[in-house]
């Protein structure tokens, strides 16, 4: 399969990611963490990254349908950029182990429920 | 100086796991979203790497924080589990949510491993 890729769409997730990030690095730089304990700033990230992309998807598909630009920016770049798999997996490895799984378990479990939260609220507010 | 590194590195890992998703998801037709559990498992062993080794604190930032945090993603991860769950695929969404915080668990380790061998 040929590749073909789209400069735009890359651009906006580019910047979102940029966007995202930072977002992150800044709540985790304000909200420090001692390595063997619960990593509150990062959990915090991901669950509410959750929430948020749950809300997102069904806004666009309500109001913005047409929309190219806003999923790359918003959900694959801000969203993507702003949660993370690979510091909420590491962090388990230098954290005590009774708070490693219930790190591992309140991280999965909170996605989870978050992203089904907002989905969920948002498929309730768009339908009135 | 670290707020750039962190967004150079983003800049550059976020487009990267939407084209690693789009060529992995062209590949296979399966129900199972290879693609984000590709760049979540090769994040995860790249940053246990880099935090096994130690690196330093600017080369932490860009292709920690920066790279790898934007290259992997808890959110879509998220989205899929539920996709796949309101789909009828329940086992499908919980084999992808174990298996990817198990496979990502596992991979951080052997990037450990390898910093240590180095």
């Amino acid at each position: 399969m040929r590749e073909d890729p789209d400069l735009p769409v890359l651009a906006a997730i580019s910047a979102g990611g940029v966007v995202g990030a930072l977002a992150r690095y800044g709540i985790s730089t304000a909200w420090p963490h001692d390595p063997p304990a619960f990593n509150w700033a990062i959990w915090t990230v991901n669950v509410t990254g959750c929430l948020l992309i749950g809300v997102l998807m069904v806004l666009i598909s309500r109001f913005w349908p047409e929309q190219r630009l806003i999923r790359p920016f918003w959900g694959v770049g801000v969203l993507g950029g702003y949660t993370t798999f690979s510091t909420a997996t590491v962090d388990v490895l230098h954290t005590a182990p009774a708070t490693a799984l219930l790190y591992l378990t309140a991280t999965l479990i909170g996605a989870i429920l978050a992203v089904w939260a907002g989905t969920v609220l948002a498929e309730a507010v768009v339908r009135r | 100086m670290t707020l750039l590194l962190v967004a150079l590195g983003a800049a550059v890992g976020a487009p990267l796991r939407y084209l690693t998703d789009r060529a992995v998801q062209a590949r296979h037709s399966s129900g199972f979203p290879w693609g984000t559990f590709t760049v979540n498992i090769a994040g995860s062993l790249l940053l246990g790497f880099l935090l096994g080794l130690p690196v330093a604190p600017w080369l932490a930032a860009l292709l920690g924080t920066g790279f790898c945090g934007a290259l992997t993603t808890y959110s879509t991860f998220s989205l899929e589990i539920l996709r796949l769950a309101r789909g009828g695929e329940r086992f499908l969404a919980a084999a992808y949510a174990i298996g990817s915080v198990l496979a990502g668990l596992g991979a951080a380790m052997v990037g450990v491993l390898i910093a240590q061998a180095v």
